[in-house]
């Protein structure tokens, strides 16, 4: 008979060794899965993990790309950790990202061709309003109505992507486009455009605001009233009831700290990476973001490693590709696999595994 | 009998039970393991594997039940790793659901390479005779594929074994307070886990569906979001059985309605005919939940562990 | 989670096979193709996926064909293409409009790997544009769905309101209605490029309303199905053949092949001749090409279609020739004038007769 035993404080040293034995464990399977397709397993996991960061061809391009493809991971799932942590489900970060890209496109664009300064920060503002906007609507409705906020913030991405559409294909559609989807791109104007900061890190404003979240919410976490109430209102919702922490006020808080970083994430991705509103411009960010928030088991430094491995296991699931020819539904069944062992061994940190009959209490 | 200039009600009713009965077995499922306090954010990929797997057995044995059958197998299977995760390992069930539609979506489309392009042996319609000649009703009611009236059945049968069974109160109980059933001396870990291949099965019939009837082809990545419909309706309907009947007929009512008004030449803007069935199925769950309270399973998501 | 001491490991792990890069075989021409969709969608993927094969077989050692499927149209697919690039391959297409500006882009930072967009109308000197002419191809299919039509009410599974799609409603309708006055189009606009269940939906509320012939430019067989299980519909393949479904209720198809074109630039990179060059081709050169006109058609009108074939592909024909009006009524063309390929290139007009609305 084999039982679990609670840690009374997560173990330092599983915490630190289960995401290595989770990796080790995937190699096997994985290794199995590309062998049965026909693939030499040990160069697919090369490919995979190794070469994006010390290929002599890629790395140099690949591993600023890590930081391009985890920014948005990062900023939107620190905001989801918030409210996740308070038992506050908002499962719509898709929607928001792309409301947050449009609304701030459009802010934009409505000065072009200006020059002006301010048209940037006027965009950043106007992204963050976007998602803000966009998570207030599951938000009121909770509050106002206790509807639940699961299904409304989901399906706001669904309205939110026929939004897109309409965009790409009307009302922001490039006047100089000759009646092709898509709006301006914003990349290439510089009054709105998102550029790599210091060129060859993959460093654009979405990956600072990243950095930024993280710092802001370890501290907020941490050392601030309202982290102590996000946590309370999580763990012991009566409890915190009687402390004095409002739940509308909770709802409100989180869903809006996460729509507005959500948003910003969308509206640095249209102005940089991206460049411009396309009918398909979402790319499951904000999904993803649900499961990198997890994968960091909800702490801002866990959220901001997480969002990393994922975007590796991205790029080079990507050059696995095209180099081996491997199949995409490959790796995606691999990253499936990755995430079922990190959070699978994860049970080593909280637990003791106890081996023969419990011990009469 | 007609409306909108050619809309026959009869035909969009008829119509309407097929566009909706994928969500409907689906959400069915997903709302018995979540009455067991599991949230399984899965069906997606539960939906796509239960597709595949029911369209390659229904093409090598040429018989589209055994093909249900299997899809059924398929997805309690890949709930079983679900299952493992969050019950024995006790991972967190929100980021192991979605792991799982990631797995799944890829595993599929593995599983489905030789089959591209294939035809199926599609399920018949039940001939009842002179009732499927009736009238409106006839079309309604007696003119469907078996799987339409499994589903119903599967509804009634819930709600019964919910309401009425030992095992069915076993379930809730564990559900809503997994400390109290397992001093009780229930199996918690037992039960979940049995609701959650249960719920497998039902989201691998949904795909089935898809595959062996309402498209029906296999394609990668055919349930288009299926899943997560499902899973939004098992909120919507409060966690009661009948109500997920009426969540999936009327989201499939309004998405079949939409598509008709369009063919029909209805002057309303598409982008907001298109947008509709999710806007009204929010606007309808703002109606009901005004009314009060929604019913959420207690333990619903926490991991259940005897020793802590 | 310790990053370094992770890497560590996998670099152990991968160590143990370290054979370093698969070596670039510089005699081989290496061509690459970035996909939107699964290499086996069935649809507009595919096709480009089985071209590139058949060009690759046409070379046989002499090239080397890499191939991304499932790549997102935005920053993942500027990756994905300059990765491409930097691995030595010398030409690469790419697949889907969205992918238009990254192309431009990568192009700009690779001035000396060639570059082909498919369907985009951005050009510079080591990026080209290429696209068919399905409309051409549409035309026919008018003409047969306006001469077999019952009902005289034909629906159109439209996926989302741009160029390429208007104009394949527009040249089906002028040329249905041509031989059927009374012929009326229902379009539903289904705002996805692949959503089976959604197609098959579709289909079935056309036919309900009593279309039937059902016309479709989403990429799943599900509305074949659909009309299938009706049983008085007929239908037309999109993007490929779709002949499982023939000779009823698919009566014909339009099939892209991009085989040609392929094995022409790749040829052109050989032989050092490659220049940038606009391509939009049509049924002449054969890049859209007619399935067989199945046996439910008549033959008389199958006589009709495959002389309508003959006169588009050796010029003397130009579906979009005057009179024609725009919706609103206001002259477009005049008598005997052919629409220039400008205004074809971005049409987001629906011409005189059609009722539906073009979303914007």
């Amino acid at each position: 008979m084999i039982r679990l035993e609670k840690r009374p404080s997560p173990s330092r040293f599983w915490t630190a060794t289960t995401p290595l034995l989770a990796v080790a464990l995937t190699m096997v399977a994985g290794g199995i899965l590309f062998a049965l397709l026909g693939k030499d397993p040990l160069e697919a996991l090369r490919t995979i993990f190794w070469d994006p960061l010390f290929h002599p061809q890629f790395a140099s391009y690949s591993r600023p790309q890590l930081l391009v493809k985890a920014g948005p991971l990062i900023l939107i799932a620190v905001g989801l950790s918030l409210g996740f942590r308070a038992g506050i489900w908002n499962i719509g970060a898709e929607g928001q990202y792309i409301m947050g890209a449009i609304v701030g496109a459009a802010a934009g664009l409505a000065f072009y061709p200006s020059g002006s300064p301010l048209i940037f920060p006027l965009m950043v503002v106007a992204g963050a309003l976007g998602g803000w906007a966009w998570a207030m609507i599951p938000a009121l409705l909770r509050v106002k109505f206790r509807t639940n906020e699961i299904l409304v913030s989901l399906l706001l991405v669904y309205v939110a992507q026929n939004i897109l559409a309409s965009a790409a294909v009307g009302f922001l559609r490039s006047p100089e486009g000759g009646g092709f989807p898509g709006s301006r791109n914003l990349s290439q104007w510089s009054s709105s455009a998102n550029p790599e900061l210091i060129t060859g890190t993959g460093m654009h404003w979405g990956v600072v605001a990243a950095f930024i979240a993280v710092i802001f919410a370890y501290v907020l976490m941490s050392k601030h009233l309202l982290g102590y109430q996000i946590r309370l209102a999580g763990q012991a919702p009566r409890a915190a009831r009687f402390a004095g922490v409002e739940p509308g006020r909770l709802v409100v808080l989180c869903l809006s700290i996460s729509g507005a970083l959500a948003g910003l994430a969308g509206l640095f991705e249209v102005t940089g990476p991206a460049g411009q509103i396309s009918i398909d411009f979402n790319s499951n960010y904000g999904f993803t973001a649900i499961i990198v928030a997890f994968l960091g088991r909800l702490h801002p430094v866990g959220i901001l490693l997480a969002g990393l491995l994922m975007a590796l296991t991205y790029i080079g699931g990507e050059l696995a590709q095209f180099m081996l020819g491997l199949p995409a539904a490959a790796i995606q069944a691999f990253q499936g696999m990755l995430l079922f062992f990190l959070l699978g061994v994860d049970v080593l940190s909280n637990y003791r595994i106890r081996f023969g009959r419990r011990s009469v209490a | 009998m007609e409306m909108f200039g050619g809309i026959n009600p009869a035909v969009l009713i008829a119509s309407l039970m097929v566009a909706s009965t994928p969500i409907l077995l689906a959400a069915l499922g997903e709302m018995v393991v979540e009455k067991a306090g599991v949230l399984n954010l899965g069906v997606e990929g539960m939906m796509i594997t239960g597709a595949i797997c029911g369209f390659i057995v229904a093409v090598e044995t040429g018989s589209p039940l055994l093909g249900f059958l299997f899809a059924a197998v398929g997805g309690a299977l890949l709930s079983l790793i679900f299952g493992v995760l969050t019950q024995l390992l006790l991972s967190n069930q929100v980021a192991t659901g979605l792991a799982l539609t990631l797995f799944g979506l890829g595993f599929s489309a593995l599983l489905g390479q030789g089959y591209i392009g294939v035809k199926a042996p599609t399920l018949g319609r039940i001939d009842l005779g002179p009732l499927s000649d009736i009238p409106v009703l006839g079309r309604i009611l007696f003119s469907h594929d078996p799987m339409v009236y499994v589903s119903l059945a599967l509804v009634v049968a819930i709600w019964a074994f919910l309401r009425f069974t030992r095992a069915g109160l076993i379930l809730r109980a564990v559900g809503e307070s997994h400390e109290a059933a397992h001093a009780l001396g229930y199996k918690v870990i037992r039960v979940r886990m049995l609701a959650i291949m249960f719920g497998g099965a039902c989201a691998g019939l949904g795909g089935a569906y898809l595959s062996l009837v309402r498209v029906p082809q296999w394609t990668e990545g055919m349930t288009a979001g299926a899943g997560w419909i499902a899973l939004a309706l098992v909120v919507f309907a409060s966690w009661k059985a009948g109500r997920v009947l009426v969540g999936a007929y009327l989201f499939g009512g309004v998405t079949v309605l939409q598509l008709n008004l369009q063919a029909a030449g209805a002057k309303v803007p598409v982008e907001l005919l298109s947008m509709s069935p999710y806007l009204i199925t929010i606007l309808v769950l703002v109606l009901i939940s005004t009314r009060g309270a929604q019913g959420a399973p207690a333990s619903l998501g926490r991991s259940f562990n005897a020793s802590s | 989670m310790d990053r370094r001491t992770l890497l560590t490991t996998a670099a152990m792990a991968a160590g143990l096979a370290a054979t370093g890069t698969a070596a670039l075989a510089q005699s081989k021409t290496k061509v690459g193709f970035i996909l939107v969709g699964p290499k086996n969608d069935g649809g507009w993927s595919q096709h480009h996926y089985d071209s590139a094969m058949v060009m690759a077989e046409h070379f046989g050692d002499a090239v080397e064909v890499v191939v991304q499927e499932s790549v997102p149209e935005g920053a993942d697919s500027e990756r994905v293409m300059t990765q491409m690039a930097l691995s030595g391959v010398q030409l690469i297409f790419t697949t889907s409009f969205g992918y238009m500006d990254p192309t431009v882009n990568v192009a700009a930072k690779f001035p000396n790997v060639y570059f082909e967009h498919a369907t985009g109308y951005k050009t510079a000197p080591n990026l080209s544009t290429y696209s068919a002419r399905f409309y051409e191809g549409r035309a026919i299919q008018g003409h047969i769905a306006g001469k077999m039509t019952k009902t005289n009410k034909i629906g159109y599974i439209a996926s989302f309101p741009i160029p390429e799609v208007i104009r394949g409603i527009n040249s089906a309708y002028i040329h249905a209605k041509k031989v059927n006055p009374d012929v009326e189009f229902s379009v539903i606009w289904a705002f996805t490029w692949f959503d089976p269940a959604k197609e098959a939906d579709a289909a079935r509320a056309l036919i309900e309303q009593g279309c039937d012939v059902v016309l479709q430019h989403t990429d799943s067989t599900a509305p074949q199905a659909a009309a299938q299980a009706a049983g008085n519909v007929i239908t037309f393949g999109q993007a490929s053949d779709m002949s499982d479904y023939a000779p009823f209720p698919r009566v014909s198809s339009i099939i892209d092949n991009w085989a040609p074109y392929y094995i022409e630039r790749v040829q052109a990179v050989m032989d050092g001749t490659w220049t940038s060059v606009m391509t939009w081709d049509g049924i002449g050169p054969g890049m859209v090409e007619i399935g067989e006109i199945s046996s439910a058609v008549p033959d008389d009108v199958k006589a009709e279609a495959l002389a309508m074939k003959d006169a588009i592909a050796n010029g003397s024909y130009h579906p979009f020739t005057g009179p024609l009006n725009k919706q609103d009524g206001s002259p477009w063309l005049a008598e005997g004038e052919i629409a220039d390929d400008g205004v074809l290139a971005g049409l987001d007009f629906f011409v005189e007769g059609l009722t539906a609305e073009i979303p914007s």
